[in-house]
């Protein structure tokens, strides 16, 4: 008896340590897959949590995504720390088929394996959900998965790219979450042929839900390169800051994903972010060109507008408010694309609630106004107070 | 003792002050701007045909059409959006500022014809037993102006609004949270049913008080869901 003691005693200190380290790594997982955003696609609305059944629209047809609860008949309850990994790292399901990368794996595989298993450890402490999903219904040829294995061939290279090394460790952590988890470019980036992610320094951004991410890289659209870092990690966090406010998608992504960012991270990001080299890069959309007598009118009808319906709240000369941010120098409706503005103002719409905004003002929505009404009020923004953006006909607003 | 009285009120009134604070306005106003460009300040006109009024509903079921619109059990392209990435807290908060605000009504619309009429007030006052159909009365309260915390008034509303709602739960644009009793109510009406209910209450005159009874329905007909309220700190 007096052998076994030891080993009992052995025994009962032991397993609570292992029980600490497990649960470590699934709060540093819940983390990770916060960061990752898992549950932003695979949770539908309304739904459980990561049980999957959200329907993505894509020129493709619609993917409907898939429960990753850890029940076993209809989630990946039976997939281990190594089926993660070659999800996640090659795009490779549990059955040896390929990922659509609707799933951004062409980003994630830039993860590192330890933070994978954490990821794993912490999805096999959701509750498990038995929720059947249903297949995707992509149009024809797309539906045939083995294609996808052509499509990696040509456009996926597992792991991570070799000029990612950095000797600034700051930013280095904040590359590492931009490229990887964070998985900006899968929005911020023009998508090419099949769906492969433009990967061109001067990449233009793509359209979102309705929405133009803006490229990441341009100092006058989302790149932050002119920011200071704490307002830049400010605005990740909270999806607000005294000059600028979330809108759309990123408020989505700020809300989901983006506010549970330790501050250490968001600087980290930030710092990243803004020493991406800057570029001027072309926007997509095409404006078409006022005459001066139309540039006159619109400015004219665009002022009296702002002054009804916007000056209250924005300031009469653009400069903000308690609620609103400036408009004055502001990009999101100086940058080419006057898609988002527009947006905006029809719309209206309140920006995320944050631990760092928590009671955030919201705009009404204007979609009373014409699109010549719309386009004179977006004209005017444009070029009063300092803005120097071209005018936009009703034209380019035309859905 | 008359001094410790002044004293233990005094106290309880210093202890109530932030919470009336936010209740009182703490810049609601203007941080709700975008529903009240519609849900207007100064109470709707029932000439707005589809918005309701929000204005003193019991906080619960405002708090509950947030919650709903946000998961998408109630459908509206422009509601879907305006609370996609609100937090809880916050949606209760916006709430609560509507249901403590009571702008007057707008007076009651034209009665319809009287096989019309009767048709409703029936439904209203009885229901319709050989169909299952309860009284919205036995739910909705005897003055119709809602019972708290979760059950909303049905006086002062444009007639478009309420056949709108009942045609969304027949057709399954609106749910609540399960058990979803309007759902199984509105599937035993037929369109002539929607329609005498939504005129005889839309040209029903609100009753002097206006507030949501405060006692529970003694024994409803029906068990009705519900989200709960976060904690309420106020």
């Amino acid at each position: 008896m007096h052998r076994l003691l030891p080993i009992l005693l052995l025994l009962l200190t032991a397993a609570p340590a292992v029980g600490a380290t497990d649960s470590a790594d699934a709060e540093r997982g819940e983390y990770l897959a916060r960061i990752g955003n898992c549950a932003g696609c695979h949770t539908a609305p309304g739904g459980e949590p990561f049980a999957g059944g959200l329907r993505l629209d894509s020129p493709y047809g619609t993917f409907i995504t898939p429960n990753i609860t850890p029940d076993a008949a209809t989630g990946i309850g039976d997939w281990g720390a190594d089926d993660l990994w070659a999800a996640m790292h090659d795009g490779e399901r549990a059955d040896g088929s390929p990922l659509y990368p609707a799933c951004p794996y062409p980003s994630y595989t830039r993860v590192e394996r330890d933070d994978i298993d954490a990821i794993h450890a912490y999805l096999e402490t959701v509750p498990a959900v038995a929720h059947e999903t249903a297949p995707h219904d992509l149009d024809w040829p797309y539906g045939y998965r083995p294609l996808v294995n052509l499509w990696q061939a040509l456009y996926f290279e597992p792991g991570t790219p070799a000029d990612t090394a950095d000797a600034d460790p700051v930013r280095a952590r904040g590359r590492y979450l931009v490229e990887g988890l964070g998985h900006c470019d899968g929005c911020h980036r023009a998508r090419g042929t099949f769906g492969a992610t433009d990967t061109e320094a001067d990449a233009p951004g793509a359209m979102i839900h309705g929405w133009y991410a803006p490229p990441l890289a341009d100092p006058a659209q989302a790149g932050l390169q002119d920011w200071p870092v704490a307002e830049a990690a400010a605005l990740l966090r909270s999806g607000r800051t005294e000059h600028a406010a979330t809108m759309g998608p990123m408020a989505d992504v700020v809300f989901d994903s983006l506010q549970y960012l330790s501050s250490e991270d968001a600087q980290a990001m930030a710092t990243y972010l803004k020493s991406i080299p800057a570029r001027t890069v072309a926007s997509p959309e095409r404006l078409i060109g006022l005459s001066e007598r139309g540039r006159e009118a619109a400015m004219r009808e665009g002022g009296r507008i702002y002054a009804n319906a916007c000056a209250d709240c924005h300031g009469d000369e653009g400069e903000g408010g308690d609620g609103a941010p400036s408009l004055a120098g502001n990009r999101a409706v100086t940058m080419d694309n006057p898609v988002n503005v527009a947006n905006m103002i029809r719309r209206g719409g309140f920006p995320p609630a944050t631990a760092g905004n928590p009671r955030p003002y919201g705009m009404p929505p204007f979609h009373q106004l014409s699109e010549r009404e719309l386009a004179a009020v977006i004209s005017y923004i444009r070029g009063s107070w300092g803005n120097d953006a071209a005018p936009v006909s009703a034209t380019n607003l035309r859905r | 003792m008359h001094r410790l009285a002044t004293i233990v009120s005094c106290l309880l009134y210093l202890l109530c002050l932030p919470a009336e604070g936010i209740a009182a306005d703490d810049g609601m106003g203007d941080r709700v701007a975008a529903c009240t460009a519609c849900h207007a300040e100064e109470g709707i006109r029932l000439e707005d045909g589809y918005v309701p009024r929000i204005h003193g509903k019991p906080a619960g079921y405002l708090y509950n059409q947030l919650v709903n619109y946000q998961t998408l059990r109630r459908r509206n392209a422009t509601m879907n959006h305006m609370v996609s990435h609100l937090s809880r807290d916050y949606l209760y908060e916006i709430a609560r500022h509507f249901a403590e605000r009571h702008p007057p009504y707008p007076a009651a619309a034209e009665r319809p014809g009287r096989a019309l009429a009767e048709r409703g007030e029936q439904l209203v006052r009885e229901g319709d037993p050989q169909a299952e159909v309860p009284a919205c009365a036995s739910c909705h309260g005897e003055r119709l102006t809602g019972v708290q915390p979760n059950t909303p008034g049905l006086v002062g509303l444009p007639r478009q609004y309420i056949m709108a709602q009942l045609g969304a739960w027949q057709v399954g644009t609106r749910h609540a949270a399960a058990p979803d009793c309007m759902a199984e109510i509105t599937a035993r009406l037929d369109g002539r049913d929607v329609e005498a209910v939504a005129a005889w209450l839309a040209a029903r005159p609100v009753p002097d008080n206006t507030e949501p009874a405060d006692t529970p329905i003694a024994e409803p007909p029906m068990d009705c869901g519900s989200v709960p309220a976060p904690d309420d700190n106020a």
